[in-house]
């Protein structure tokens, strides 16, 4: 009762301080504050509640619990990181993207290829992609290569869209101009084309990230070695280990939210001219 | 037109480049089965053989639309071997996921250009919750929520609603944030209230932004559904096909499955389309 009555009032407290920050002029600091106070009150709500009810830890441990397992099994998250994020993930993430952006020049080249790709990569991104995994599987074996062929499947048609739609993005007077410079199609391409498709392309990049993490996960579902952190999510799972699940979670969080800060440091350095991103 | 010839263009020579990888993926086993039988195959005779296995590594196109029309409708809907009955269950978990999902993403949108605090504190954690690679979450959720006592469609449909409601909500924070200054300017000379903003300018000028994020959670929120029924141990709906195919080496059940669960995706995704449309010219956003 009194761990509830404790977090009754610290949310409340919370809560009123961030609307006195939030009336505050806004400044860098103020824009992290608020954030992290948020974050830290419902780490606060989930202990405090599962403390106050008594949640058995095989339905939901309490984050104090979480921590001490993170901490524990470092060496074993660290192996499942290697095999899905850097194996997996990662390598299936540079093919896949790799590749569409050089199907996207080929496209660029035809504009009838280019009307019938965009609709039908459109069509392609939006369907449950993931279904592959098993027949990949079946394909490539339980290795990282199967993981890796499910995430190339994934990231390929979302970058392929944006990438097509990006190299289309110049107008006319710029294309004009490299004509009258009388630029060959390489140097349009080098020079005019890829740098105006880089804000669509950067996007692309983006979105990518995540689904390349849920491709290497989802696809450790349908079989993989005994490592791997999807591998790790299930078999945890079955066993009711619920605090190695959430360590695993944390650990999904801190590479999703990594790899999609590190695109997005790219993107500010690549393309600091894009009108959004204008200092 | 103009799209249409292209289009039919890159499906035909997509389907040829099918056609041609399960010939040369499928030739190994009607080689191997050719040694060991001690008899020679000529070419035709393994092209022929590849496109009507039992379980071929890639079934040729026809095998699946066969089978597709074999497990739709030759069979009775309510049999478990109906590919319907699979999908109906993928379906309504997807719809309630979707309705959970957009109506939480619009609250949130709600609160979110309304209150400042709001804004600052929980739109960061939004666009964090999407980098976590959530459909990892999706067994435990499941295993948890079965352990209260909840099983079946629920669990399935709150796995779709949280695929469902980030771009909902982010794409109406932008919507209700569209109306530019003057129009402002102009309620605040009528002396509106806050409510008389969000009701007759907030919600209209936001409608072409609800489509748009509709289409793109309605596909999320479908593979949220199929994730969702991994995990379950594989009972029933599209991602049980899935996954006995792959327990049992059907190769054509898997891929009618994923066929079956595009054409779902695209009838979902088509049917918002349509609204828009009719909704938008109605409104005279069309153009």
């Amino acid at each position: 009762m009194i761990s509830l009555i404790f977090v009754l009032l610290f949310w409340c407290c919370a809560w009123g301080l961030n609307i006195y920050l939030s009336s505050l002029p806004p400044n860098k600091g103020i824009r992290v504050a608020i954030p992290a106070i948020f974050g830290l009150s419902l780490l606060v709500i989930w202990e405090g509640t599962v403390r106050a009810f008594d949640v058995p830890g095989v339905i939901l441990p309490p984050p104090s619990t979480i921590g001490v397992t993170f901490v524990n099994n470092l060496d074993i998250l660290w192996i499942d990181l290697v095999q899905t994020v850097f194996k997996g993930a990662l390598s299936g993430y540079i093919i896949g993207c790799g590749s569409a952006i050089i199907v996207a020049i080929v496209v660029n080249r035809y504009p009838f290829l280019q009307r019938g790709i965009l609709p039908l990569g459109n069509f392609v991104a939006a369907l449950p992609i993931v279904g592959t995994a098993p027949i990949f599987v079946m394909w490539f074996g339980f290795g990282w290569q199967s993981k890796a062929a499910v995430v190339v499947a994934m990231v390929f048609f979302p970058m392929l869209v944006n990438v097509v739609q990006g190299l289309a993005s110049t107008d006319v007077m710029q294309r004009d101009v490299l004509k009258t410079y009388n630029a060959t199609y390489w140097q349009e391409i080098w020079k005019l084309k890829l740098p105006s498709a880089m804000p669509f392309a950067f996007n692309g990049l983006k979105i990518c990230t995540t689904l390349s993490l849920i491709g290497a996960i989802v696809a450790e579902f349908f079989g993989s070695p005994i490592l791997g952190m999807g591998f790790r999510i299930s078999t945890e799972v079955g066993r009711l280990a619920l605090d190695v699940v959430w360590a695993e979670i944390v650990v999904a969080a801190i590479a999703g939210t990594l790899f999609f800060w590190i695109v997005s440091l790219g993107e500010e350095k690549v393309t600091f001219w894009y009108p959004s991103h204008r200092k | 037109m103009k799209t249409l010839l292209p289009v039919i263009t890159v499906s035909l020579f997509l389907m040829v480049i099918w056609y041609g990888f399960s010939a040369i993926l499928n030739s190994t086993w009607t080689k191997d089965q050719a040694n060991r039988a001690g008899v020679e195959v000529t070419f035709s005779e393994i092209l022929r053989d590849t496109m009507v296995q039992q379980r071929p590594l890639l079934p040729a196109p026809h095998q699946v639309i066969i089978e597709l029309w074999d497990t739709t409708i030759n069979k009775k809907i309510t049999s478990k071997r109906s590919l319907v009955y699979h999908g109906w269950i993928t379906l309504s978990a997807t719809l309630l996921g979707f309705l959970i999902g957009t109506g939480l993403g619009i609250l949130l949108a709600i609160g979110i250009v309304h209150n400042k605090a709001m804004d600052y504190g929980v739109m960061p954690w939004i666009i964090a919750s999407q980098t976590v690679p959530i459909l990892a979450l999706a067994p435990m959720i499941i295993v948890v929520l079965y352990s209260i006592g909840l099983a079946g469609l629920v669990p399935k449909a709150i796995i779709s609603a949280y695929l469902s409601f980030f771009p909902v909500s982010v794409g109406m924070v932008a919507g209700f944030r569209c109306p530019d200054p003057t129009q402002m300017d102009l309620l605040k000379t009528y002396a509106a209230k806050r409510s008389q903003v969000f009701w007759k300018l907030r919600v209209p000028i936001s409608l072409p932004y609800l489509f748009t994020s509709l289409k793109i959670g309605v596909a999320a929120s479908l593979v949220g559904a199929i994730v969702g029924e991994l995990p379950t141990g594989a009972v029933a709906g599209l991602g049980a096909r899935l996954l006995t195919g792959s327990y049992y080496g059907q190769t054509v059940q898997i891929w009618s499955a994923l066929i079956g669960s595009a054409i779902l995706a695209a009838t979902l995704v088509g049917f918002i389309g349509l609204v828009q449309k009719y909704t938008l010219t109605r409104m005279g956003f069309a153009r």
